[in-house]
């Protein structure tokens, strides 16, 4: 366990420098099917972090009690109680959310993120630092459904939140709320953050070049001098 | 009659992956070769049929008549985690070549959402045995399709000089978002 990372780099790296579904391509089912609006990606956003915090607090608090050779099978078992909870809180309380993201509410239990998370981190670190990890990976999958919700609503059907925001003479683009337009926005946005990654790690690099050049000859020049 | 409809419609109109995005990750992950698309295809055909059979029994015939609904994500998982080891190792214990085929494959179908989607989509639609079984194929009949083309395309993309940042994953999903677009055009069939 590196002890040196402090648990607010625990949460922050969930945002960006890991995020869920930009870097680690992970939890993409959901991330395309269920963002053709602001309100749906938030909701689904909202249930699947709730189920991560939750499961990998009980997880990483009971880490040490799981036979090794039936983790995964343990953590599904986690997993599905709190996707459970969910869903039927869901139908209760919000039916016509429920209905609009249909089988995708269950589906949480097989999203790669939440099992992902309790392997390479929960299984291994105390509830604390687990906690930390589940709230930033869940707020960075949250933006990434609200970003990709919102461009689809707005340019599918030049509304945010239902409230129309475009003005009325702008023709929706209808394939940005057809499955279609889910692979392309995505595919965009992806290449969009590689790119600008790719920028910064160039510049990174530029700089440390800069910093090291001087050094470097002033040592050729003694070299020469002796 | 009813029954083709069910199979054209989980096959090519509303395809699996292509129209309602369950099982992205091998559709990403596995569509490098053409013949491994194939192979990951037939195994999920088949443990796509198999699930439709048990979780329609599981479902119809031990949760609903004992009231017990709410557990069916939880029993689903269970049930498909099992089935899938289960025909893991029949197929190792009965057909060595099919196991060297598929062998890699099985377990990585546990967490595909297509399988469980689909076992909750049948619950949800309340087919029939027959129906279910249908489904089931016509769901891994239009699975192994669309992974296959995309396979197709994504050897032919290795040649291309794509930009440097669209490199990987993000040139498949717009390669995905083309192939749903032209999907689309089966929307008029049913």
């Amino acid at each position: 366990m590196k002890k040196n990372k402090s648990l607010g780099y625990e949460y922050i790296k969930g945002l960006w420098e890991i995020n869920p579904v930009f870097k680690q391509v992970l939890g993409m089912c959901p991330a395309l099917a269920v963002t053709v609006s602001v309100m749906n990606g938030l909701a689904m956003g909202l249930a699947t972090t709730f189920v991560l915090v939750f499961s990998s607090l009980l997880i990483s608090s009971i880490r040490k009690f799981i036979p090794n050779q039936v983790r995964i099978a343990a953590f599904i078992v986690v997993i599905a109680t709190f996707v459970t909870i969910a869903d039927l809180v869901m139908k209760a309380k919000f039916p016509e959310l429920s209905k609009a993201l249909g089988p995708f509410v269950p589906l949480i239990v097989v999203n790669c993120l939440i099992l992902g998370r309790q392997e390479a981190f929960s299984s291994k670190n105390n509830p604390l630092r687990s906690l930390m990890d589940a709230l930033g990976n869940g707020t960075g999958f949250l933006i990434a459904l609200v970003v990709m919700g919102g461009i689809r609503e707005m340019i599918g059907s030049r509304t945010l939140l239902d409230y129309p925001i475009l003005p009325a003479g702008f023709e929706p683009w209808l394939i940005m709320i057809l499955p279609a337009g889910a692979f392309l926005t995505l595919g965009l946005l992806m290449g969009l953050a590689n790119f600008y990654v790719d920028k910064k790690k160039r510049n990174q690099q530029q700089e440390l070049i800069a910093k090291y050049r001087k050094p470097s000859t002033t040592l050729e020049i003694k070299g020469e001098e002796a | 009659m009813d029954l083709f409809i069910i199979f054209i419609s989980a096959a090519i109109v509303n395809n699996f992956v292509l129209s309602l995005f369950l099982g992205i990750c091998p559709f990403l992950g596995v569509s490098n070769k053409t013949s491994s698309a194939l192979s990951m295809g037939m195994a999920v055909t088949f443990v796509m049929v198999l699930t439709a059979i048990v979780s329609w029994i599981l479902y119809f015939l031990i949760l609903i008549p004992f009231k017990l609904e709410f557990l069916q994500i939880p029993s689903f998982i269970l049930v498909i985690a099992s089935l899938v080891q289960f025909v893991e190792m029949v197929i190792k214990k009965v057909s060595q070549p099919l196991y060297r085929a598929l062998g890699i494959f099985l377990p990585l179908i546990t967490t595909n959402c297509a399988i469980l989607g689909l076992a909750l989509l049948l619950s949800m639609r309340e087919y029939s045995l027959i129906q279910s079984i249908i489904f089931g194929l016509g769901a891994g009949a239009g699975f192994t399709l669309a992974l296959f083309i995309m396979a197709g395309i994504r050897e032919e993309l290795e040649l291309t000089d794509v930009p440097k940042p669209f490199r990987g994953v993000p040139i498949s999903l717009i390669t995905a978002g083309l192939l749903a677009l032209a999907f689309m055009g089966f929307a008029g069939m049913i």
